[in-house]
C-alpha cells in the first residue's frame, strides 16, 4: 500500500520507514515560528518551566505582526518582552518593524522552509506553507514553547483527503474561490484534523501565490494542513529565494504514490466555479458574488495572510486604474511584507491603488482580526480578502465581513456594494444596487 | 479528578474569536482574559458562571485561530471543564497541553440541557446529567495523551524527556 506526501514527510522526520495515520509521532521541527500575541504566552511558559535555552536559536522564528506597529502601551509591552527574548537567545530569524511582514507572507518569501520540511507555528495559518510541498500545521503556545526548549513536536499523523480541481477556472476566479468554495462544500469541520492534499489540472495551472492561498485556508476546514505537490511552479518559486537559504539549500522531494489510501477523494469542476464569497459567519457561507449586489459595503480589506501577496495587488489593481473608490467605502490595503510593499512601489501598482482612493498600510494582520488599522464600528459590514468572518473577527460583534478574492473586493470597493469586475464592465452598479 | 457544576449550553463552531475576542489578545493576564470570555455571544456569561461550571457544546468547539488565550480564557472565567461533541484540533492540543480538561461525547452534547447539574468523571469517561438522571460515555484519550494528561501537560512532559536524554 502507498503513501501520500504528508505520511511520506512526517515517517522521514520521525525516522521511520512509513507511518499511518492516527499513529501519534514525535517529530523534530525544521522551523517554529510565534508572534506578538503567540510569543508572549509561550515565552512566559517557558520560563516558568525553567528552561535556560532554545535548542537552535536558527530554527525559531518571531516575528510582530498581529499588534505591530504597536497599537498601545498594552501591545508595545508584549512586542518587547519578544524582542528582549529574542535578543537574549540569539534569535537569528527575529523580524523587526520595518524589515517583517505578515509571518505567512514573510517565511516562505524569505526562504525559510522548504519542501519536506517539518514547520510547526503558533498561528493557526501556519498551514499556508504546504504549498511549498511541506508538512506545516498551527499549534498552541505551549507546542511553541515545547518545540523552542525540546525541538520536538508530537503529532497525530492525519489521515488525507485528496480534493481534484478538474479544468480551467474562469477569468476573475482564483485560488480563493477554488478554496471558499471548497469550504462551502465540505463545511467548517469538514476536514477536522485532516491533511488536504489540492491537486488536478486547475492546482497544476495555479500560481504559487493562489496554492498559498488555497493551504492558508485550510484550517477554515478544519484541517491539520494544505499540501500541493512538488512541480515546475515550486521549483521556479524556490530558485528566485534568497541566496543561501534553506529554500534555496534543502530540497526533499515526497509525491503520493498512485496507490496512496486517501480517506476520500472529493472531485470538482473548476471551470464551473464563479467568483464565491463567504457570508457573515462562516466561511462556509458560501454564494457566488454576483448574487449579492444588494449588500451595501462601508470598508474593504485587501490583504492578510490569505492575499497579502504581490499578484494579489495585481489582481485588485487591475481592477482599480481608471476607477475611483465609492465615496461611502474605505479602502484598506495591506502589503503582505515589506518585500511586497517595495515590489508594489516598483511596478507602479502602489501608485495606482492610493490614486484610487485606498489607504496603504504597513504589513500587519490588524484589520483581519480586528485588532487595529481598519476595526468595524456596531452595524458596518466589509469585503474582505481576509480568512474568517466570524462574528466580532474585525471589531463590533454587531459588524459583518464578506470573504472575498483580490479582483471581487477592488469591484465592490468601487461598486459600494458586493460585486464583480464583470458588473462594473457591464455598467450594473451604482445607487440601484447599494440598499440596505 | 471529578467535576461537578451547573451546564452552559452552547451550540457548534464556537469559535476562538468569540471564546476571547481578538481585541483583548494585547495582555496574557488570565483574570483580564476571563472576564472577557464568551461576551460577543454571550454577554452575561462571565456574571452568571460559577467556580467549577461546565462548558457544553456541539460540534467542531474551538475552530479558528490558535490562541491558548481562549482555554486560558475559559479556566479563568472558573469553568472546570468542557464538554463538546467534537473539538477544533488545536483547541484540543492546547487543552491537553494546557491541562484544560475536555471530554468528548456526541450524546452529552445533544442530551444536556442549559442550567442541569452535571457530574464530569474525564478519566473514566461519563458524563453524568444530575438534573435528568441520565450518564452519558465520553470517548478514551489515546494513552499518549493520558500520559499528557497525568503528567499535568505538555511542558512537563518535555522537562522529563530532556531530563532522561541529560
Amino acid at each position: 500500500m502507498g503513501h501520500t506526501i504528508v505520511e511520506k514527510i512526517l515517517a522521514r522526520a520521525a525516522g521511520r520507514d512509513e507511518v499511518a495515520p492516527g499513529e501519534i509521532i514525535e517529530a523534530p521541527v525544521d522551523m517554529a515560528l510565534a508572534n506578538d500575541v503567540t510569543a508572549p504566552l509561550a515565552i512566559a511558559e517557558f520560563e516558568k518551566a525553567g528552561f535556560e535555552r532554545v535548542f537552535d536559536p536558527a530554527k525559531i522564528a518571531l516575528v510582530p505582526d498581529h499588534f505591530a506597529p504597536n497599537k498601545d502601551i498594552k501591545a508595545a509591552g508584549q512586542s518587547k518582552l519578544m524582542r528582549e527574548f529574542a535578543r537574549k537567545h540569539g534569535i537569528v530569524h527575529y523580524f523587526e518593524v520595518g524589515r517583517m511582514g505578515i509571518e505567512h507572507v514573510l517565511l516562505p518569501e524569505q526562504g525559510l522552509v522548504a519542501p519536506g520540511d517539518v514547520v510547526v507555528g503558533a498561528d493557526s495559518h501556519t498551514c499556508t506553507y504546504g504549498a511549498l510541498a511541506l508538512f506545516s500545521t498551527g499549534v498552541g503556545s505551549t507546542d511553541f514553547a515545547a518545540a523552542m526548549a525540546w525541538g520536538r513536536v508530537w503529532l497525530r499523523v492525519p489521515a488525507s483527503i485528496r480534493f481534484v480541481y478538474h479544468g480551467t477556472p474562469r477569468r476573475h476566479v482564483v485560488g480563493k474561490d477554488l478554496m471558499l468554495h471548497t469550504i462551502g462544500l465540505i463545511g467548517v469541520d469538514g476536514a477536522l484534523y485532516r491533511a488536504m492534499e489540492f491537486s488536478g489540472e486547475a492546482i497544476d495551472g495555479l500560481s504559487i501565490d493562489g496554492r498559498f492561498t488555497m493551504c492558508n485556508m485550510a484550517i477554515e476546514a478544519g484541517g491539520k494542513c494544505g499540501l500541493v505537490g512538488f512541480d515546475e511552479t515550486t521549483a521556479a518559486y524556490l530558485e528566485t529565494r534568497p541566496e543561501g537559504s534553506r529554500a534555496r539549500r534543502v530540497r526533499q522531494v515526497f509525491a503520493s504514490d498512485a496507490d496512496a489510501a486517501y480517506e476520500r477523494v472529493v472531485e470538482i469542476d473548476a471551470g464551473a466555479i464563479e467568483p464565491t464569497v463567504a457570508r457573515p459567519h462562516l466561511p462556509s457561507h458560501t454564494a457566488p458574488a454576483a448574487g449579492l449586489a444588494g449588500v451595501a459595503i462601508d470598508q474593504v480589506v485587501v490583504g492578510s495572510c490569505t492575499n497579502g501577496r504581490l499578484e494579489d495587488l495585481h489582481q485588485a489593481a487591475e481592477v482599480l486604474r481608471g476607477r475611483r473608490v465609492h465615496p461611502d467605502v474605505r479602502l484598506i490595503v495591506l502589503p503582505g511584507s515589506q518585500q511586497v510593499y517595495l515590489d508594489a512601489l516598483a511596478d507602479g501598482t502602489m501608485q495606482a491603488l492610493v490614486e484610487a482612493g485606498a489607504a496603504f498600510s504597513t504589513p500587519t494582520c490588524g484589520a483581519c482580526l480586528g485588532g487595529h488599522m481598519g476595526v468595524l464600528a456596531a452595524g458596518e459590514r466589509a469585503v474582505a480578502t481576509t480568512n474568517r468572518n466570524f462574528v466580532g473577527r474585525m471589531g463590533h460583534p454587531e459588524s459583518e465581513v464578506y470573504l472575498a478574492n483580490p479582483y471581487v473586493a477592488a469591484a465592490s470597493a468601487v461598486a459600494g456594494h458586493v460585486a464583480t469586475p464583470e458588473m462594473l464592465e457591464r455598467g450594473r452598479v451604482g445607487a440601484g444596487g447599494r440598499s440596505r | 479528578m471529578m467535576f461537578e457544576g451547573t451546564a452552559h449550553v452552547f451550540g457548534r463552531d464556537v469559535d476562538t474569536d468569540v471564546i476571547i475576542p481578538a481585541r483583548y489578545l494585547n495582555t496574557s493576564d488570565p483574570a483580564e482574559l476571563g472576564a472577557h470570555c464568551m461576551e460577543d455571544i454571550d454577554a452575561g456569561f462571565v456574571s452568571r458562571v460559577q467556580a467549577g461550571d461546565i462548558m457544553v457544546a456541539g460540534e467542531n468547539f474551538g475552530c479558528g485561530s490558535s490562541r491558548e488565550h481562549a482555554p486560558v480564557a475559559i479556566k479563568a472565567a472558573g469553568v472546570s471543564c468542557v464538554v463538546a461533541a467534537s473539538f477544533a484540533r488545536i483547541f484540543y492540543r492546547n487543552a491537553i497541553n494546557t491541562g484544560l480538561p475536555i471530554v468528548i461525547s456526541k450524546e452529552a452534547a445533544a442530551g444536556v440541557r442549559a442550567g442541569d447539574r452535571l457530574r464530569v468523571d474525564p478519566a473514566a469517561g461519563l458524563v453524568e446529567d444530575l438534573t435528568q438522571g441520565v450518564g452519558y460515555a465520553a470517548d478514551a484519550f489515546p494513552p499518549f495523551m493520558r500520559e499528557l494528561i497525568e503528567r499535568g501537560g505538555l511542558l512537563p512532559y518535555v522537562k522529563a524527556r530532556l531530563a532522561e536524554q541529560a
